[in-house]
């Protein structure tokens, strides 16, 4: 304990900068993979035929091994192996392979009486789309959202085996110098950094959608 | 270096040469099996039981959390330089904790899903705890409970990897090799052969999973013939949000 608490004195900037470099490195691709998947999964609602394809296609992206996918984006890119962009690239992937589907899962899983009101209302599409349909596909929308950010707090790490910063950068120092302190230090982080980031969404799930709550207390 | 392709060079492919990359594979497979077996024999058995009683949920769901947010590469260096252990048991149980979470929670989530009307009838016609579990309860949940052995397989073929790094053998030697000698060439080979695995993997599972689940569950046979939706199709997706992680290695 006391030298996990010494490693921490005399490497205060190297951590915080360390979880610095991982909050970007995950939050970056879970934004991006968001706006992309939005689009998508409504394409697959919109156009039926489409949904059994995106499925398809996200299934396969799902089952490529990340480091795999870290090492061989460099060459399609042509980026350098170290370039973090790989693996805000590879991230963002599996995050539109995650939520393409299930915002599509969502927006289906909303009531029709509910649309075909709004639309009865004089809503046209688009004004639907933002202001009936997407807000009550929210919490299935966000509890998407939150494995994707746990996910990609977690596979961050994973770029330390190349050399790419982070906090799994504190797992390979630990590990050659022998040493339990800054592996420690590490894990503590990374799951604290997981939870933070699911109490947030949960936090902001509760504010956007304030009937569900009204609903549960009832 | 030459020009030939890591992965197109027959040399890489013979069987004599040792480390080539049929004696990665084997080995990649033999962790993978070895890992998912003692993770299977540990959560199965718990999940049933959680499932069943319908005591423990919480540590069920937990689990499912937790062994998410863990960074297995953090908890395998813990684990080698805490044991001061280059052998396999620090990478079996690394492995392991990562497939535990998957198994357990879709095995619960499986049991739970399946209707209490039919559960009602079996414990109705005389049927046994025992009975209601094995002839009612995991049938019906088998769709759900292969998708967490799916995930769980996957995760795990992924991972995998990390066993190079802390100097054994396996597919994650072309990556950790590859970077050491900076021949860029190994490692996309070694990325190309893990991807390839994963994705037959998760087929040969998929087919496996086709037949070992009874056509009364799926609807195979009935759908044809009057459209029904299938208890597999719905139950699969609740589960694969449940404990699916993209890409495994994390």
């Amino acid at each position: 304990m006391n030298s996990v608490l010494d490693y921490l004195r005399q490497n205060q900037s190297t951590v915080l900068d360390a979880l610095g470099q991982h909050v970007v490195l995950a939050v970056v691709p879970l934004l991006v993979g968001v706006l992309v998947a939005l689009p998508i999964g409504y394409l697959g609602v919109r156009f039926g035929w489409l949904y059994h394809p995106i499925l398809n296609v996200s299934g396969i992206v799902y089952s490529i091994p990340s480091l795999a996918v870290f090492v061989a984006l460099p060459y399609v890119l042509g980026t350098k192996i170290l370039s973090p962009v790989n693996i805000v690239v590879a991230l963002a992937m599996y995050t539109v392979a995650l939520m393409a589907r299930t915002v599509a899962d969502g927006l289906r899983s909303v009531d029709p009486a509910l649309t075909e009101a709004a639309t009865a209302m004089g809503y046209k599409r688009t004004r639907r789309l933002l202001e009936v349909e997407l807000p009550l596909a929210a919490p299935v929308i966000l509890a998407g959202v939150r494995v994707a950010a746990v996910s990609n707090i977690s596979l961050v790490s994973v770029g330390a085996l190349l050399g790419i910063g982070g906090l799994g950068a504190l797992f390979t120092r630990g590990f050659q110098l022998f040493y339990t302190a800054p592996i420690i230090v590490g894990i503590v982080l990374s799951i604290a950094l997981a939870a933070a980031a699911d109490l947030l969404i949960v936090v902001f799930q509760r504010a956007v959608t304030p009937w569900t709550r009204a609903v549960m207390g009832a | 270096m030459d020009d030939t392709p890591y992965l197109l060079d027959g040399a890489h492919w013979a069987w004599s040469t040792s480390g080539s990359i049929p004696h990665l594979l084997l080995a990649h497979l033999q962790y993978t099996a070895l890992a998912v077996l003692v993770g299977f024999v540990i959560a199965f058995p718990l999940g049933l039981l959680i499932g069943h009683t319908g005591r423990g949920a919480f540590w069920a769901i937990n689990a499912g959390n937790a062994g998410r947010s863990l960074p297995t590469l953090g908890l395998l260096s813990l684990l080698v330089v805490y044991m001061s252990s280059q052998g396999f048991l620090p990478v079996l149980i690394a492995l392991v904790v990562l497939v535990v979470p998957p198994i357990l929670t879709s095995t619960y989530a499986g049991l739970r899903s399946v209707d209490p009307n039919a559960v009602d009838a079996a414990r109705g016609m005389g049927m046994s705890s025992a009975q209601v579990l094995f002839r009612v309860e995991l049938p019906m949940a088998l769709p759900v409970v292969f998708g967490g052995v799916r995930a769980a397989v996957l995760q795990v073929v992924a991972t995998a990897t990390v066993a190079a790094y802390v100097g054994l053998s396996g597919l994650g030697r072309l990556l950790v090799d590859g970077l050491a000698l900076n021949d860029y060439g190994r490692m996309v080979a070694g990325a190309v052969v893990v991807a390839v695995l994963a994705v037959v993997l998760d087929l040969l599972l998929g087919l496996v999973q086709r037949y070992a689940v009874s056509p009364g569950i799926t609807g195979r046979g009935l759908r044809r013939a009057r459209g029904t939706r299938s208890v597999a199709e719905s139950g699969a997706q609740s589960s694969e949000l449940m404990s699916a992680t993209p890409g495994g290695t994390s």
